[in-house]
């Protein structure tokens, strides 16, 4: 599943990124294949998500969260 | 006297975002700043000076970056000025600032920095966040494992500053270690840029290879080497060097802990709950920005007020004292004036960019940005674009530079063009005195006032034609790099006043010494047009108004009438004359024409123009005598002036115009483009002629 599918609250692992110049940039900023992201809080209306990973926490669009694989974490 | 030769040293300051670069800046520096531009681009340069033994020690401020890998604007300014220079001329040093707490992160610039093969220093900041019993050991085992010079630090309270003084005078080796080499084919690509480009390290020709396709500068390549280099999966390969650093630097932190004091993430976690909340969120979001438009608008005031009162007093001693002729009138009505214009725009500046300041160094300003971004996406716009739009109601001159901390350019540019559509303060004695004219005062089911709701649907047409405009930009004005939002929802702080003082003092000055100079330039010409004119038919009736304040002090009356004529026969007056048949078709005559362009000075001349033209005098006059006198007025024909139509019509007109000359000053200023500063004003301008028409034929 998708970064972008999990709801608050939820901690998953990550699988992989796909290849694109955003997920250069994701992977930059803290979000590697094997790191636990948990979903801390989500902007109204459809709007970013914020994901605690890698030390701190980050807000990005679900756009660039649906770059990103995960598996969650039971 | 001897003179003291001080050895010289250029110093790049680059960091995470939210390491503690500003603040740390600020500790270094003080208030010797120089602010500007970036070459080529809008993207603000700070630089400070400061003299530490016999070294005097020049520091540029570059954009706080993750990676040197860029995609926006502000990433490639860091990229060019650490690769490239500035002019050819490479830094001395480079002082990276990490945040300790999360040093992970922070490492993958920092080996970037050191595989560059150039002089770096580190600083460890924040260094009281993070457990003691790692403070003093973790410096040490890093500047092992690293090769570089590491000074722990709390730029906050000044902890380590002049260690690390004492480092940035010091030349120190280039450190022998390496932490990323690609694999052959890309190495032996990235070694033919490095040798064509004559660049010091194998590091720089792979960022220069990996960056090629999105590099603005200018690098001359022989075709082969670029084909070969674009034949390359950069995006792949990046992700590879990703994960090959992280790596690394995971078996560096094996050697040592630098743990992070758990308070502060836990009080931001807990905060977070209720600021980022669906609901409770948004409701404080909404007070705090109605808070921050209230105080520009009210609390402004009364500084706002002293400062013209001020300059209207001085004004008069001046003139009291000085010999009387032209060049005391230019001085003191022209030059002294058009200062007071200019000065008279402080608190709201100083106002504004508290707030903004204080909203960034808290780190609430990323959770509003958070909270808007979507639906500000939809209209080309950017969740930091909130608080310039609020502040825009206030005055669009503050908000315009406001949009500074919009990092996306188009993003930025379309926030700052809609910014005049919002009503700001200057259009609300305009509004009143309009709306008094053809609004009867009459409540609604005996709650709502008329007036009040006309007042308010003129806001709001402002407010939502300049959504409109904003979409429709979105269309044209084209991408620069690709759209996306990825921010840091750093940890909450307690805001640090010195850095929201520097912040304010910096953007008051910086608007004195670039807007204002256009400000008072045009203010000495409107002030001309209206005081000269030409023919003998002016200076006569000037001749007679200066003797009729001399022979006949008491008669107010006549000297209202003198200088209606006077007015009348200026050069402003016989522009008016000569629009008149460009605004007839909005129903207004040439007084108003007059009126129209006196108030490009400040849209609230508009009321003393009208005052003086219908013999009311230019000082003190009652509002409510000015509005009695305008209902008297009639057209030829003998029906009013000031019908229904014509008022609605000037009022659509005020709500849309770009009146005013300060902002227009501004917008070239923040943008560096005559292009859009006169599209702004030919747009907008055009917006209000055709509207007040529409409003016009419809209403009469």
């Amino acid at each position: 599943m998708q970064l972008s599918d999990l709801h608050a609250g939820d901690v998953a692992v990550i699988l992989s990124l796909g290849s694109s110049a955003l997920s250069v940039k994701l992977m930059e900023m803290g979000c590697l294949p094997g790191e636990k992201v948990e979903v801390r809080y989500k902007a109204p209306m459809g709007g970013p998500i914020a994901v605690n990973v890698f030390g701190y926490v980050l807000g990005l669009r679900k756009e660039e969260a649906s770059l990103v694989q995960v598996e969650k974490c039971l | 006297m001897e003179v003291k030769h001080l050895k010289k040293t250029k110093i790049a300051l680059l960091g995470n975002p939210n390491s503690g670069k500003t603040t740390l800046f600020n500790a270094l520096t003080g208030l010797n700043h120089k602010t500007g531009n970036f070459p080529g681009v809008t993207v603000e340069k700070k630089s400070g000076i400061f003299s530490h033994q016999e070294t005097e020690i020049e520091i540029v401020d570059l954009p706080g970056i993750y990676s040197l890998n860029f995609q926006s604007i502000d990433e490639q300014i860091a990229f060019d000025q650490i690769l490239f220079g500035e002019n050819g001329i490479l830094p001395d040093k480079i002082l990276i600032v990490a945040d300790a707490t999360n040093l992970k992160r922070n490492l993958l610039l920092i080996t970037q920095l050191i595989d560059l093969q150039t002089e770096v220093v580190l600083c460890l900041n924040m260094i009281d966040q993070v457990e003691k019993i790692n403070r003093i050991r973790a410096p040490h085992k890093l500047e092992e494992i690293l090769g570089i010079p590491v000074i722990p630090t709390d730029a906050r309270s000044g902890f380590g500053l002049d260690r690390l003084k004492d480092a940035l005078t010091i030349q120190h080796p280039i450190s022998p270690k390496r932490f990323y080499s690609p694999d052959p084919e890309v190495m032996a690509i990235a070694d033919e840029v490095r040798k064509t480009l004559n660049l010091h390290s194998p590091y720089a020709g792979f960022l220069i290879s990996a960056n090629l396709n999105r590099l603005t500068s200018a690098v001359d390549l022989p075709k082969e080497v670029r084909t070969a280099c674009e034949a390359q999966e950069w995006n792949r390969i990046q992700a590879i060097e990703t994960v090959d650093r992280y790596a690394k630097i995971a078996s560096i932190l094996r050697e040592f802990t630098l743990k992070p004091r758990e308070l502060s993430q836990n009080v931001s976690r807990k905060l977070d709950q209720i600021l980022t909340h669906p609901i409770s969120g948004l409701a404080i979001m909404l007070v705090v920005l109605f808070l921050i438009f209230q105080s520009i608008f009210s609390l402004a005031s009364m500084p706002m007020d002293l400062i013209e009162g001020f300059f209207n007093t001085s004004n008069e001693w001046f003139k009291n004292r000085l010999p009387k002729n032209m060049v005391t009138d230019l001085l003191i009505d022209g030059v002294w004036a058009g200062l007071g214009g200019v000065i008279v725009f402080i608190p709201q500046i100083a106002l504004l960019f508290g707030f903004v300041a204080l909203l960034e160094e808290s780190g609430y300003m990323a959770r509003v940005s958070f909270i808007t971004d979507r639906i500000m996406q939809k209209f080309g716009l950017n969740g930091k674009s909130v608080v310039p739009l609020v502040g825009g109601f206030a005055c669009a001159v503050p908000a315009i530079m406001s949009t500074r901390t919009i990092s996306n350019q188009r993003e930025r540019l379309i926030t700052l063009f809609i910014l005049p559509l919002m009503s700001c303060s200057a259009r609300l004695p305009v509004y009143t005195l309009l709306i008094a004219l053809a609004v009867p005062d009459q409540l609604i089911g005996g709650v709502i006032s008329l007036q009040g709701l006309v007042m308010l649907a003129l806001y709001c047409l402002g407010f939502f034609t300049g959504l409109i405009v904003a979409f429709v930009m979105k269309r044209f004005v084209p991408e620069d790099g690709q759209s996306f939002f990825m921010l840091e929802m750093p940890v909450y702080r307690a805001p640090q006043w010195k850095n929201v003082a520097i912040t304010v003092w910096e953007k008051s000055s910086s608007f004195v010494s670039g807007a204002g100079k256009v400000i008072i330039t045009v203010s000495v010409v409107l002030w001309i047009l209206a005081s000269f004119g030409p023919g003998e038919s002016f200076s006569k009736l000037n001749e007679a108004y200066e003797q009729s304040i001399v022979q006949y002090p008491d008669q107010t009356d006549v000297h209202n009438k003198l200088a209606s004529a006077r007015l009348e026969h200026s050069y402003a007056g016989k522009i008016g004359k000569a629009i008149e048949p460009f605004i007839q078709p909005l129903g207004y005559d040439w007084k108003i024409g007059i009126s129209l362009i006196t108030s490009f000075a400040a849209r609230e001349v508009f009321v003393g123009t009208m005052a003086t033209i219908y013999s009311l005098g230019s000082g003190e006059f009652e509002e409510k005598e000015l509005k009695e006198v305008l209902k008297q007025e009639k057209r030829p024909d003998g029906s009013p002036l000031y019908s229904i139509a014509t008022v609605l019509s000037l009022l659509v007109f005020y709500a849309f115009a770009l009146q005013c000359m300060s902002t227009l000053a501004t917008t070239w200023k923040e943008t560096g483009s005559l292009f859009w500063t006169l599209m702004q004003f030919v747009a907008f301008t055009a917006l209000a002629y055709g509207s007040a028409w529409l409003v016009y034929v419809a209403f009469s």
